[in-house]
């Protein structure tokens, strides 16, 4: 850069400010900005944790299902997500090296696997959603809005459907009234209920719990059975807005795939188009790599 | 900026937020069998456990990997970096701060 600037120049923008062109510099100062929102959020996640950290629902008790395999399998469904959207940056760096050597063809190979990766990421976190809506076990919510759980012999969460006798799978949606699950739990003396300070009331001693409580199954902003009303109220916030930034982040990349398409930026004579919706992309996949530790792992 | 020739450090940086992703997941898994030792998962330096701590650090290993690496971050000029990291690097820890010291209720 040997032009001469003037003072005039300066302040209308005439000089390249850290050697970066403008659309890049506004894209960073954004993803500044969208970045403290974020933390906002997790740190908000996190006053309410520390706050109520006695009775907050653990989180690998929560998402342990995979689709289509029985049993319980912690983490590895989010693993799977955080691999897809680390796979899918992986596919855009590439598409943004292509634009740099100005192939087109690359460019278009590239950001398309990442257009698809964007989307089975989506997929996966609607599934999670749905998961999350319909339930696991069922839970009892007492009149004081603690939620407690029922458990077996060993101390782990026995499923309200297997007390009740029916399939949760059958297709029906299932309500229970809490007298028919009080009758069923007084059947089984091996039953026990566990507090959501996670301390074990023995079978004989639970017979408050049934009073003036209501069954919940599932998870909205209205109850919760993995727990804590506010852990569902902060999952659908926190990972539904991320989630919103990856539908953008989809929606950006298909726009700029079609003029890359088009021969847009080929005309142009470079792809730094390709980079900005790159950065992005990437800082989505950044703000994934936090929501999975605060909200999955730790 | 120079750039770099050749898509392998693309490769090698993948590599490196998969192993530190698979780690963090076994970590996980082990603390939920219990199979962790009972110091590390419960023990607790700073107010949070030594396993959170494993956690975070890893968390900001990969997240500087993305943000140097993808993002390009580590090879734009000086100046453009610290106006990047700068204020997330004061603002986060701060406001952290701020809302977990709170957050810790006083019996």
């Amino acid at each position: 850069m040997s032009e001469n600037l003037s003072k005039d120049s300066i302040w209308n923008g005439g000089k390249r400010p850290f050697v970066s062109s403008y659309g890049k510099l506004m894209m960073w100062f954004f993803l500044i900005s969208d970045a403290l929102t974020f933390s906002g959020f997790l740190a908000a996640y996190g006053f309410m944790r520390f706050r109520n950290a006695e009775i907050w629902p653990v989180p690998e008790d929560v998402f342990t299902h995979f689709p289509f395999l029985q049993g319980e399998h912690p983490l590895l469904f989010v693993a799977l997500m955080t691999f897809i959207l680390i796979m899918s940056s992986v596919t855009m760096v590439l598409a943004v090296n292509a634009g740099n050597k100005n192939n087109k063809k690359g460019v278009v190979l590239w950001m398309a696997l990442t257009i698809v990766g964007g989307i089975t990421f989506l997929g996966s976190q609607a599934w999670e959603w749905g998961h999350f809506i319909h339930g696991d076990k069922g839970a009892i919510k007492l009149s004081s809005h603690e939620v407690v759980h029922v458990v077996d012999a060993d101390h782990k969460l026995y499923s309200l459907y297997d007390l009740m006798n029916v399939d949760k799978y059958d297709g029906t949606d299932h309500q229970f009234l809490i007298e028919e699950v009080e009758t069923a739990f007084n059947a089984r003396p091996d039953l026990h209920i566990k507090r959501a300070d996670r301390t074990i009331v023995p079978h004989q001693e639970s017979e408050e719990f049934f009073e003036n409580s209501q069954v919940v199954l599932g998870a909205n902003l209205t109850h919760n059975e993995y727990g804590h009303q506010l852990f569902a109220d902060f999952f659908y916030f926190i990972t539904g807005f991320h989630g919103f930034h990856v539908f953008s982040g989809v929606v950006l990349l298909i726009i700029i795939f079609v003029n890359v398409l088009k021969g847009t930026y080929e005309r142009r004579g470079h792809y730094e188009m390709v980079e900005k919706v790159g950065l992005y992309w990437h800082f989505v996949d950044l703000v994934w790599v936090f929501v999975f530790t605060f909200f999955y792992l730790v | 900026m120079a750039e770099q020739s050749g898509t392998w450090w693309i490769w090698r940086v993948f590599w490196i937020l998969l192993f530190v992703t698979a780690f963090e997941v076994l970590l996980g898994i082990l603390k939920v069998n219990e199979s962790l030792p009972e110091s590390f998962v419960h023990g607790t330096f700073l107010g949070l456990a030594w396993l959170t701590h494993v956690f975070i650090i890893l968390t900001i290993i990969k997240a500087a990997y993305i943000v140097m690496e993808f993002m390009h971050l580590g090879h734009e000029v000086k100046g453009l970096k610290l106006t990047i990291l700068l204020p997330c690097v004061i603002l986060i820890p701060y406001l952290l701060f701020i809302l977990l010291t709170e957050g810790v209720m006083m019996v």
